[in-house]
């Protein structure tokens, strides 16, 4: 999650202080992405720095008063269209455990699977249960609760699926030789 | 307190011999009132043979299958039949309503076939179809209906009247997302009111609905998750990003 983007998304309404900013950073993202107000108040120094932000001249309170830039409007305009990054990261530690549990003797494959399936499922019951107390007006929270509960399914299908290509081999797989360690390109090549 | 729903050691085997298929093995499971279940596992592995015996439309090879503390098996065929009509609500992938009936007149049947008088019974269907958001539509034939419509109709007839036990098997068949969701939050709602709900799908976005989601493999229960600790948890989760 960007918080310096998303600030400036908040600063595009109109200029605001640093406390409400992360009041609203909350509110709109559901709690599910708690932000503490030191947090806001350096990036908000680092937006500055940057020319993104500028402070309020007329500050009547001792709190400054934040204004989006022209700058700033242009860098969020471009930064919402640049697409993230979906590449995973290279070992994803859920796939090494299942590669490096399928080598170990006497480890049963599929007790391992339900172990990770039975976590990420109690997981998703409880951002369901974020959506389900959620107001119907309340698309943000929503739309941050759908997201990890589809990344989160997409874990589930994973381990369903390994759990039938497990159960199709014709014989368990020989455990490597003890001064043999697991081939870091197999790994890759799983987590692709 | 007796369970809304409970199976005890419950087993169903199919053919005998070598082609014999050990579908349920001694399967434990309860209900309560006001619980959604659902029941999770791959394909074969048993989750509508324990739905269909759960609503006696089939019998088990052996165990005890309680409804409301009742044993399926120690009442006559015919109070058997009548506790699935008046009790027991299903809810199918294919909805099944009868296309020569009104949406209304769908979720009025089992009224009628109970005995109740056609007032009456239009009455309580009516308020059924206002409880899923469909009342306007009360007067529309299946083939008029939207696919959401018609699974909340199926859904009014699962709960109309004084059913006790909501049995649905992958009940938001080929809707998308957000009807599905908009279906296990119905499903959700009903159960809130007192009624016990098992669910049987394969998605685990709809099985995280449920208050308690059961595995199982092969015939046989082999895990199921603790009950949720509630969405304050997450914060603490978020804090470690």
């Amino acid at each position: 999650m960007s918080v310096p983007h998303a600030l400036l998304a908040l600063l595009s309404e109109a200029p605001k202080y640093g406390m409400r900013l992360q009041n609203e950073f909350e509110s709109r993202t559901g709690e599910v992405w708690p932000l503490n107000v030191g947090q806001v108040y350096t990036t908000l120094q680092r937006l500055e720095r940057d020319g993104l932000v500028e402070t309020d001249a007329e500050g009547e309170r001792s709190q400054k008063r934040y204004k989006i830039t022209a700058t700033g409007a242009q860098e969020l305009a471009d930064w919402l269209r640049t697409p993230p990054d979906l590449v995973p990261p290279p070992r994803d530690e859920l796939v090494i455990k299942v590669l490096v549990a399928v080598q170990v003797p006497g480890i049963d494959i599929h007790e391992i699977l339900q172990v990770h399936r039975r976590h990420a499922i109690e997981v998703m019951q409880r951002y369901t249960q974020v959506k389900a107390a959620a107001a119907e007006g309340e698309v943000a929270l929503a739309l941050v609760a759908d997201a990890e509960l589809f990344r989160l399914e997409a874990i589930v299908r994973w381990l369903d699926a390994a759990e039938v290509r497990l159960k199709r081999l014709p014989f368990a797989p020989p455990a490597p030789p003890a001064d043999v360690p697991v081939e870091p390109t197999r790994t890759t090549e799983v987590s692709q | 307190m007796t369970s809304a729903l409970e199976l005890r050691r419950v087993s169903k085997i199919y053919g005998s011999g070598p082609s014999e298929v050990n579908a349920l093995s001694e399967v434990d499971l309860s209900v309560e009132r006001g619980e959604l279940v659902a029941v999770m596992g791959p394909s074969g592995s048993g989750k509508s043979t324990l739905l269909t015996i759960a609503g006696s439309l089939e019998e088990a090879s052996s165990g005890e299958v309680l409804v409301d503390g009742v044993d399926l098996a120690s009442v006559s065929r015919s109070d058997r039949a009548r506790m699935r009509r008046q009790s027991i609500g299903y809810v199918f992938q294919e909805f099944n309503l009868l296309p020569g009936l009104t949406a209304v007149e769908n979720v009025t049947l089992p009224l009628e076939l109970d005995g109740v008088r056609a007032r009456a019974a239009q009455a309580t269907g009516l308020s059924a179809l206002e409880e899923l958001d469909v009342a306007e539509r009360a007067e529309r034939y299946p083939d008029e209906l939207s696919g959401g419509e018609r699974q909340r109709v199926a859904i009014a007839r699962a709960i109309v009247g004084e059913r006790r036990l909501l049995l649905a098997d992958e009940p938001t068949g080929a809707l998308d997302s957000l009807n599905g969701e908009s279906v296990m939050r119905l499903l959700r709602a009903a159960t809130r009111r007192g009624v016990a709900g098992v669910v049987v799908t394969h998605e685990a976005q709809l099985a995280s609905w449920a208050d308690r989601v059961v595995f199982l493999r092969d015939g046989r229960v082999v895990d199921q998750t603790v009950a949720p600790p509630g969405p304050e948890s997450l914060l603490a989760a978020g804090e470690r990003r």
